[in-house]
């Protein structure tokens, strides 16, 4: 008998705390971000797809076309070509293409590169209607980059 | 800090692929005050709200028995009383460095494992707090060859996950591809206990306890 | 009177709109995110988008239904929520029609809910939309006398069941002063009633089925949910008109017309209360649903009621 009256003082005064935390909440600020119309700072850590890094006393790439990246893809989503310029005695880059739509982020193509000419991009929000628009072409977009 | 959700890709052999920086230790801290200042929320909203207590008080009891038969570890096993915790019993890492408690439950029912979640949560933040104080400088990976050769013979290592026991069972044979590799994942023992646990229970129960149990359906499912 | 039917009609298709905002924007707040925000300034036309998404979709009937039955479910749910807004007293001289057995004719119009959930479950040939409705039945059958038996308190102090004169008994006083105890077990037998949550285990996402309107789409579904929302407002407004005084209030000038202000203001806090509790609370099991009915409403208000008529006869 004692329990019943007990059960009913406890209970009722738990459900009359929980609306007090509620009612409190609701008068709190809003914690979340509107996100296609505001955006938020990203962490210069992020891992977006890999780029050829500018190198700024150069002004150019650092990539000597070794093809090491393209050998240690666990996904075989890179391809490197170099081709022989004359007047220099090793080869220059000409082809630099990745396909994003396998690459799984391991980081080992920008471990593994001997002149540390891969870095990591920002982009994070990608978005497009086929296939073929994942298809990036690095060496383009460097060459975009250069001043 | 790790460049992606997670732990995305950021273990190495040997080590970690990058080290942390001066903000994520700022924002860390920052989150630890944080996250205490609820903990008087969430009780009076969750844990002394009498529908909850009703729904979740002497449903589901684990047996201590019960749950060695069935290999059940983590906080299912904790919340029935019986207090092993791998980072105490078989310490490994960095853990005999740092001081905290295990929390044990008393009847093996869904509130109990839920108090033993909730009672990890400041134990956890205990840890964090000490990790973060006496964070040594150095090196985050050691050397290791290119090709590791492993020796002839099989080794098991295990490290409490936060459903349990996830423990890695390796044989192998001179080469460097294994003979075997077998993951073990303690939701899959979690859930083997659903059979015997839910004989004549009422059909909310049964949420109610595959909630309290806590189970990685994807983790079963590899 | 046909010029108070229109009225009430468009009202509540303007009730049902405001309140499924007023419903997102506070669960939205409450944890702490903005409710929705695209359609219209802040949101307001969200639900006018998605009364016209739920009118564009497909009419599925499925097969080895029961045609008559199945179609007679939402509209025979949807039906007899209107009738009670035509004896509620808004203000001194808005009312429809003021009938002798005021309340009783409310009573009885909600019971009839029991039924339409009755047909639409078993019309459904759907084992746990049958399962879904049984449960719904036993829920509304178990805390209608908690509901009769608080209004019977308020009743013997007013010594009247027309709905006008009881918002004139309360001229001095209101009731919830003198009858607490009953407002508060009208309210909780209100929520439940309604099948609203904590005690929606019949209807909102439940634990393996989705209710009794598992098989309705498009238009069907916006009926049972017009028909919820209109619930609400009744119960609400019944418990103003009982206990908070009606449209007493602060004089205003055209007082006799404009006490409907006072009046909306009333319901709308009560419905603010009640969605607050849906936000609140985890889902109650169905058979401590009926426990709790059983062991603590109904004993308390006849308690009440016991209190009641003796000091009434001192």
């Amino acid at each position: 008998m004692k329990r019943y009256f007990s059960d009913l003082f406890v209970g009722g005064k738990s459900l009359v705390d929980g609306l007090v935390v509620t009612l409190k909440a609701l008068c709190q600020p809003i914690v979340t971000v509107q996100y296609p119309r505001e955006e938020i700072d990203i962490t210069p850590n992020f891992r977006g797809h890999i780029d050829l890094v500018l190198d700024p006393e150069k002004n150019t790439f650092r990539c000597i076309s070794c093809g090491m990246c393209e050998r240690s893809c666990p996904s075989e989503c890179i391809r490197v070509k170099g081709k022989k310029v004359e007047g220099k005695k090793k080869k220059t880059l000409a082809l630099f293409t990745l396909d994003f739509t396998k690459c799984s982020l391991c980081g080992t193509c920008v471990e593994i590169c001997p002149t540390q000419a891969l870095e990591f991009s920002n982009e994070y929000n990608l978005a497009a209607f086929s296939k073929e628009a994942f298809h990036y072409d690095i060496l383009k977009r460097l060459e975009e980059r250069i001043i | 800090m790790t460049g992606s959700r997670l732990t995305y890709c950021y273990y190495r052999f040997g080590g970690v692929y990058q080290d942390i920086d001066d903000k994520f230790v700022e924002a860390t801290r920052a989150f630890i005050k944080r996250l205490r200042k609820r903990y008087d929320i969430y009780e009076k909203l969750v844990t002394k709200n009498i529908i909850f207590i009703k729904r979740a008080e002497n449903i589901g009891i684990i047996s201590p028995d019960m749950a060695i038969r069935y290999g059940i570890t983590g906080p299912n096993l904790r919340g029935s009383g019986i207090a092993y915790d791998i980072r105490k019993n078989e310490p490994y890492s960095v853990y005999p460095e740092f001081d905290f408690e295990v929390p044990v439950g008393e009847r093996g029912d869904c509130l109990d494992r839920y108090m033993v979640r909730v009672s990890e949560m400041e134990q956890s933040l205990r840890i964090i707090e000490q990790a973060l104080d006496t964070l040594p400088d150095g090196p985050v990976r050691s050397k290791v060859p290119k090709k590791i050769k492993l020796a002839p013979g099989d080794c098991n290592f295990a490290v409490e996950a936060a459903r349990g026991e996830l423990s890695y069972y390796l044989v192998g044979d001179g080469t460097s591809v294994p003979y075997r590799l077998k993951i073990r994942v303690p939701s899959y023992s979690n859930l083997s206990c659903l059979p015997e646990l839910g004989q004549g229970i009422l059909l909310p129960d049964l949420v109610s306890i595959m909630g309290s149990l806590d189970l990685v359906i994807p983790e079963i499912d590899r | 009177m046909v010029f108070a039917v229109i009225i009430i009609i468009s009202f509540i298709f303007l009730n049902a709109v405001m309140m499924g905002y007023l419903e997102r924007k506070i669960a939205g707040h409450v944890q702490r995110r903005l409710g929705p925000m695209e359609v219209g300034f802040h949101g307001i036309l969200q639900l006018v988008v998605d009364g016209v998404k739920l009118v564009g979709k497909e009419l599925l009937v499925p097969v080895n239904v029961d045609r008559t039955l199945f179609r007679l479910g939402p509209i025979l749910s949807f039906t007899p929520v209107i009738l009670p807004l035509l004896v509620i007293p808004f203000s001194e001289k808005l009312q429809a029609r003021d009938l002798n057995l005021g309340l009783l004719f409310i009573v009885s119009m909600t019971s009839i809910n029991v039924m339409a959930i009755l047909v639409a479950g078993w019309g459904s040939n759907n084992k746990y939309s049958m399962f879904g409705a049984m449960r719904a039945v036993a829920q509304s059958i178990a805390y209608e006398i908690p509901i009769l038996l608080s209004m019977l308190a308020v009743i013997l102090m007013a010594n009247t069941f027309s709905l006008k004169e009881i918002v004139e008994a309360q001229q001095k006083i209101w009731f919830i002063l003198l009858q607490p105890l009953a407002f508060i077990i009208y309210i909780i037998s209100g929520v439940a009633e309604t099948n609203r949550a904590p005690f929606d285990l019949p209807e909102a996402e439940s634990e393996l089925t989705a209710g009794f309107h598992t098989e309705y789409s498009g238009m069907g579904f916006s009926l049972f949910f017009l028909g919820e929302y209109t619930n609400m407002f009744t119960v609400a407004s019944v418990a103003t008109v009982l206990f908070l005084g009606g449209w007493h209030g602060p004089p205003l000038p055209y007082g006799e017309y404009l006490g409907i202000v006072w009046f909306f203001l009333k319901v709308y806090f009560l419905l603010f209360f009640m969605i607050m509790i849906r936000w609140t609370y985890p889902r109650v099991r169905f058979d401590q649903l009926l426990n709790f009915a059983w062991k603590y409403l109904v004993p308390f208000s006849l308690a009440n009621i016991l209190i009641t008529a003796v000091v009434i006869k001192l």
